[in-house]
This record gives structure tokens, sequence and C-alpha cells, in this order.
């Protein structure tokens, strides 16, 4: 009805097109050993090449190897809508002979980048606040053992009150589905016997119809991705694809029966790329925050934290001694009072 | 809890590389606006003016609903404001809409603290926010934000200039929020002198250094329509809720002898264009404006009236909260004194009462005491009398035994009883032969008397000489 339309209605496109204007920005992170296809995997997620120079250890340099971070930030643009992405590697994880605390770095960086946005958000001119916290962290398990590995279990524990994890499984091109199944039954179980708390996808909206339903429980239910990543593009089925060539037959990255890729780029980047930043910021850096303010006024010494804001405070609870003090006076005052109620009254009747 | 620093080695050329393929951010947009419709929106108007000028109606006829409104009275002796929140629907977008009202505005015969009203609450809105903002365990993302994202000024259509409290009051106002005038009652003004009124009026607003709120023009997708709106400010407004048959299409409008004003015709006014500006373009726009713009600012003059100072980057967030934490303690204190203060002055109170009542209680006693030792004696007194009187009828009774002893053997001459009792009950049973006996004794006895009365009674002498006589005894 052309007359009742008031116009707010258009509230989503005016939101929508703000947000193109001021582009998105994402941070990932990718974790696991060395040749686990990390690099190939961004490079096929994002359809580019990254890893243009990078120059890659051998074994004896890796013997004390210590975690590094690396940051790469590309511009990419799609339709209209830019993206300001940034990759953080961690090299060298896992691949030292001691790997103690081998997440330490990569603690220290999600906790500094934490930091720096609380500081900035404190601080007195926030107009361009750079927002570097990490949103989602793709972890690498090997797709040869049987399970999660105690570095896997110490990382993933070291890091889901932190940020959002993604278990994925390397290399899966060397598992048959069966052997998928199993592990990937297997690391559930796992991740809920040590209590990780890894990435949810958060709950279908109720009024979405049954085959998204349907799509989002399967989703659900194919965690930990099972992944292949490529840098090649072969010929498979007179289509030019992203894919590895075998004697024994072509897999193709983005064939869902050969794997979990498709899903992985849909979930990542199609449909909850928002929600992983919401979950940081909302969630992640909330608890950061709450934290870093509770260890900074215990140290200011003070025993009763309230939660009131300045001008408005709780009254201290009353001196037991005055309140004591108080509550004799009363009772003497009342004594006094009956007495000379008495006398009054013995008085009243002597004149009678 | 400063993190280690650790090296990062950064490719900070940001490469613009090219992509192989279709990857699928570009539905980023679309992700946060499903986010954000799922969320709700929440929109806060501010509308000042004066009484009767017509916002309430306005409101009614921008957003299609009649909002409960009665009258307002010219009679408020001060300005208050009336923030009333409403939901609303449009397609699967909610909305959250908060009205509030300036009563009383310009009723006043003092007009000077008319605007104080309405920067305090202002401020209020901001300093909430800033307080949920620095609370510990915080939720903004489903805060209800009551910040005025627009405050639309009713600029009444004298066709003149501005009236002196409207100059005053959107200079309290430019800093603090965006401001949108329009001239209310738009249908007594005609188009010539409509144009004058409009240069004379954002003439005077510039020459005052009054800022209004500007239609963005950066974003190339609106800039040109921004553009021209910008041009029309203030808009000219008619509002109406009442529906008129013109042609054969039922419009909202005036009805006068004289004609119709339509309030959607674009020729008879400004509200479709107000309504386009306000709602369907720029309304996001106002609410960042609002958060990014007007609360920063307020925000930065708060902390730096609090006593920070955006200095050392690295004592940031902790002198921050340190800071704060150490305000906090010091007006805990204070707080904590005046409550010792108050508690003194109470038990003060309470001894100076207490002492006042024992002061009562003493006098009270004292009084006791003496009203007691008045009846005591009283109370002796006529003990002491009954003694006598008693011993006095003793004697009597004594006397006249003896004396009835001797009238049987001595008759009396005169038998005289010289008694009169007044005080006791003593009957007259004092009988003749009592006084004998009493004279009797007289001879007898010495004279044993307290009192001149008994003196006379016994005194035998006085008897004889007689120099009166008791009547009513012989």
């Amino acid at each position: 009805n052309e007359k009742q339309y008031v116009g707010f209605a258009t509230l989503p496109n005016q939101v929508h097109r703000k947000s193109v204007k001021k582009g998105f920005d994402f941070t990932l992170m990718v974790a696991g050993e060395s040749g686990m296809g990390k690099s190939t995997l961004v490079n096929s997620l994002f359809l580019t090449d990254l890893y243009k120079d990078r120059k890659l250890l051998n074994a004896e340099e890796r013997i004390n190897q210590t975690v590094e971070i690396i940051k790469h930030t590309v511009d990419i643009e799609e339709k209209g809508v830019k993206l300001k992405l940034t990759i953080v590697d961690t090299p060298g994880f896992g691949d030292a002979v001691n790997n103690n605390e081998c997440w330490k770095p990569i603690t220290d960086y999600i906790d500094q980048q934490f930091e720096q946005y609380f500081r900035d958000e404190s601080g007195l001119n926030r107009k361009n606040i750079q927002d570097n916290r990490v949103h989602c962290c793709l972890y690498f398990i090997p797709p040869f053992g049987h399970g999660l590995r105690p570095v896997d279990v110490e990382f993933m524990k070291a890091l889901h009150e932190k940020v959002n994890i993604i278990p994925l499984i390397a290399k899966a091109d060397c598992l048959t589905p069966n052997e998928i199944k199993k592990l990937k039954d297997r690391i559930r179980e796992e991740i809920d016997k040590f209590g990780i708390k890894v990435y949810q996808f958060p709950e279908c909206d109720s009024d979405e119809d049954e085959e998204f339903k349907q799509l989002d429980k399967e989703l659900k239910e194919c965690t930990p991705f099972a992944v292949i990543g490529s840098n090649t593009v072969v010929e498979a089925r007179g289509q030019r694809v992203r894919g590895r060539l075998y004697p024994w037959g072509i897999v193709e990255v983005e064939n869902q029966s050969h794997c979990d890729f498709v899903k992985l780029r849909n979930m990542l980047i199609r449909s909850h790329m928002h929600d992983l930043k919401d979950v940081t910021c909302d969630v992640h850096y909330e608890n950061y925050r709450a934290q870093c303010i509770q260890e900074m006024t215990s140290k200011l010494a003070q025993d009763n934290r309230m939660e009131s804001p300045i001008p408005i405070l709780p009254l201290s609870t009353p001196d037991v001694d005055t309140e004591k003090l108080i509550k004799m006076k009363d009772e003497e005052l009342k004594r006094m009072q009956e007495m000379l109620n008495k006398m009054q009254q013995q008085m009243h009747e002597k004149d009678q | 809890m400063a993190a280690t620093d650790v090296d990062v080695f950064s490719n900070e050329e940001k490469r613009n590389l090219s992509l192989g393929g279709h990857v699928g951010f570009d539905s980023l947009p679309d992700q946060l606006v499903s986010k954000s419709v799922t969320q709700g929106f929440c929109f806060n108007i501010l509308c000042v003016g004066e009484t009767g000028i017509g916002k309430s109606t306005l409101m009614n006829t921008l957003f299609n609903t009649m909002f409960e409104n009665e009258e307002a009275s010219h009679y408020q002796n001060g300005v208050y404001l009336r923030p009333r929140t409403y939901d609303l629907q449009e397609s699967n977008v909610h909305l959250k809409l908060t009205i509030v009202d300036t009563v009383g505005f310009g009723d006043q015969i003092n007009k000077e603290d008319s605007y104080k009203p309405i920067v305090d609450y202002i401020d209020t809105q901001f300093e909430n926010y800033l307080q949920e903002e620095l609370k510990i365990k915080r939720s903004l993302f489903n805060y209800h934000d009551t910040r005025i994202h627009i405050c639309l000024y009713f600029i009444a259509p004298t066709g003149h200039s501005l009236k002196s409290l409207d100059l005053v009051t959107m200079k309290k106002l430019d800093s603090k929020v965006n401001i949108i005038p329009i001239i209310a009652k738009a249908d007594t003004i005609s188009k010539s002198e409509l144009h004058k009124f409009k240069i004379k009026i954002m003439s005077e607003l510039v020459s005052n250094g009054v800022q209004i709120y500007q239609f963005p023009t950066d974003d190339e997708a609106v800039s040109e329509i921004n553009a021209s709106m910008n041009a029309h400010l203030p808009f000219a407004v008619v509002g109406s809720v009442e529906e008129v048959k013109v042609g054969n299409k039922t419009v909202r409008a005036r009805q006068y002898p004289w004609g119709v004003v339509q309030v959607e015709n674009e020729s008879h006014c400004d509200f479709v264009k107000l309504r386009e500006m306000l709602i369907r373009v720029n309304m996001e726009d106002l609410r960042e404006q609002t958060h990014a713009r007007h609360y920063e600012l307020y925000r930065r003059c708060k902390l730096e009236e609090m006593g920070f100072k955006d200095t050392d980057p690295d004592s940031q967030p902790f002198s921050l909260q340190e800071t704060y934490e150490a305000k906090r303690k010091e007006f805990l204190g204070d707080l904590q004194r005046k409550e010792e203060e108050m508690r003194q002055m109470f038990v003060n109170k309470v001894k100076e009462t207490e002492a006042e009542l024992k002061e009562k209680e003493r006098e009270l006693h004292d009084k006791f005491e003496q009203l007691k030792r008045m009846h005591q004696e009283e109370k002796r007194k006529v003990e002491e009398k009954r003694r006598d009187l008693e011993e006095e009828m003793n004697a009597f009774n004594r006397k006249k035994v003896a004396a009835e002893t001797l009238s049987l053997s001595q008759p009396l001459k005169k038998d005289k009883d010289k008694k009169k009792s007044v005080k006791t009950e003593n009957q007259s049973g004092v009988s003749a032969s009592s006084s004998k006996v009493m004279m009797a004794k007289a001879n007898v006895e010495p004279l044993n008397c307290q009192s001149w009365w008994q003196a006379i009674q016994c005194c035998t002498c006085l008897v004889h000489s007689a120099a009166w006589k008791p009547e009513g005894l012989f």
C-alpha cells in the first residue's frame, strides 16, 4: 500500500550502501606444522598467490626453530566490495624437536592485538582505529594419525578462548571416505572430551526454509572439514579446475565429493565471515578486556569491586560499631521514656 | 597483562591482488545487513518547538501512525522532555522509534533557561552510553541506544526571521546533535514569502555560526539528491492526519474554504522532501554521525574533564582505567567521609536529645519529690491533728468519767461543756456529764494544754470567770 509506506524499510539498503563504501577487513590465522598445506589452502581459498617468494627451511634448520609470526596484508576487491585481508602465518609451529609451549608466540600475538585495540578504544581520539584482531584461526590436523595429538590438544586449549578456532583435516586426499568419516568422528569425540571450544556455527533462523535448514545441519555434521588445496590448475572433465594430478586420477579441490573445501570456503567467506568478526569482538575481545581490567583493579587493591559508574555509587555498608552505638542510644531513650511515663502516672494517682 | 613483544614480520606493502575467480566475499555487506535486520534498528527523534506548533501532528504524518498524544498545556512552569518509545515494523524491518517531545518550550515568560533541560537530556543519553562502554562486563551490541539521532527544530511561520529563542537554543544544541530546521505550519506562508523567509533564516544561521546537519554528499549513490536537498533547507512542512478527497484520490490534507493543502504535494510543501531525507535516504547516516561525531566529542570532553590525557600511547588504557579507578576510589572515600560526618552529627544530636531528656527527667523527679514532700507534710499535719484530736478526746473522756464520778458526789452549778469539736466527728455526746468530769479533773490536774482551746476547756478559773457562756451546752 503505497500510501501507508513510511520508508524505513530502506534502512538495510542504507546500511548496505554505507558498508560497501567503508569496505571490510578480515584477519585470518593459519596454524599447523610445516607441510600441512596451509599456504596452498589459503591460495586456493582466495584464488590468488600470496606466497610468491617464500623460503622453505630444511630439517636441520628446523631443529631449534622458534615460532615466527608473519603477516601478509592484501587488498582485494570483488563486485565493488573491498576487503583488506590479513593472513597471519605461524611458521615453525610444532616443527622443532622440543615443542613445549610452541603456541606461546601465537597467544602472545593474539593478546598483543587485543591490547592494541583496547588501548586505541580507550584513547581520546578514536577516529581511525585499526582492527588487527585475529578473527579466525584455521588449525591443520595431520591426516596421518588416529585423532588429535597432544600438541593439537594443547594448542587448541591455549587458544580456544582467545580466537575462533576452526580445526581442519589437512591433505585429506590420502584418506578414503570411510577413513575420513572415522577420523572426523574420532576428532569430534576428542574435542568434546578435552573440552575444547571450537567455533560454533550460529543456529539457523527459524524462518529459513527447510532446504536451507537441511544444508545447515549437514554442514555442522561435517566438521572438522577435510580439505585439499592446490596451486595448480589442471584439466578435468573438460574443464580447467584447481586440482592435483595423480597417476590414479585427478583430485578436484572444488568437487564436493572429493573433499570439504567448498563447504569450508562457503562457510568461512560467503556466509560466516561477518559472524566470525562479531564473535571475536563481542566475546573473545570482551573477555580479554574484562580480564585486563580486573587484573588492573586488583593491583589497585580495591576489595569491593562495584560495577556501577562513577556518579552513582552504592553506599558502603555502615560501620558495625556505629550501628551498635546507635542501637544502644535508641534503647536508652526508650527506657527513659518509659520511666517518665511511669512517674507521670504515679503522680497522677497520688493527686487523686 | 602486557603480552611479550613478538617479532612480527609483516609484508606491509599492501598489494592489490587480482583474483583468479569468484571468491565470494562480495556477500559481506549482505551478511552485515542480515545481522542488522535480525537485531533490529533504533532511531531517536527530538522535536523542539513551541507548544501547538505541530510537532506531534508532524510525527503522526511522517510515520503514518497515531501516536498517543494529548494537547499540551501552555502553563507548564518549565520545559521538560517527554520520551516515548514505539515498536514499528515495515516489511521485515523492525524499528524501535523514540520520539522526545519538549513540553512547555516557549511558553514561559522568562525563557533564559529553556534550552537547559534539552541539553541535559541529550547529555544524559550520551552519559548512559559512555557508562555502558566503561563497564567491565558490557554488552554494547544489544544495548538500547537512546542517543538522539536527529533534532527537528520547529520554526514558527512568522515570515520574518528566527526568533531570539530559536537562535539561542540552536546554538546550544548544534555541537551535540544533528539539527534539521523546519518551518512549521507552512500553509500560512505564500511561495514568495517563503523564499525570502528561507533565505533569511539560513543567512541568520550562517552568520551566527550555527551548524545544522548537512545531507552527506560523499557517497556517489546519493550525493546528487542530497546536494539538491541541502539547497531547500529549511523544509517548510505541513502536517495532517485527516484525509480529504481530491479528484478521485483520498489524500492527507488540510481543508480550507479557499482550497485544500495537500501534505504530499511537493508544490504545496516540503513534507515529501523531509520524509525522503530523514527516513528513506539518510537515516543510517544520522545514526552514524551521532555515534562517530557528537558522541565522540562528548566522550572526549567528559574524559578530559575527568583528567585523562591522550599523551603517552604506552600508558593508554591502563591510565584511563587506572585514573578512572583512582577517581572512583577518591569518590568513594569522599562519600564515606560524608557518611561519617553525618553519622557523627546524628550521634551528637542523639547525645543532645539524651541530655535534654535527662534534664527534663531530673526536673520532673524534683517536682515529684517536692510534691511528695508536700504530700508527706500535709499528711503529717493531718496525722498530728488527728492525734491531737484523739488525745483531746481521750482527755475529755477521762474528765467526763472523773466529772461523772464527781457529780455523783457533788453537783455542779454549771455544767459546761466547752468543748466544741469542729474538726473531728465527735458527737455532741460530749455531754454535760463529761464536762463535769472535765471540770473536776481540772481542779485536780495541772493544766496540760497545748492549745488555747483546750486551755479554755480545762481551766476552771476560766469557767468560773465565765467570761463567756458557750451556747447550747447547758
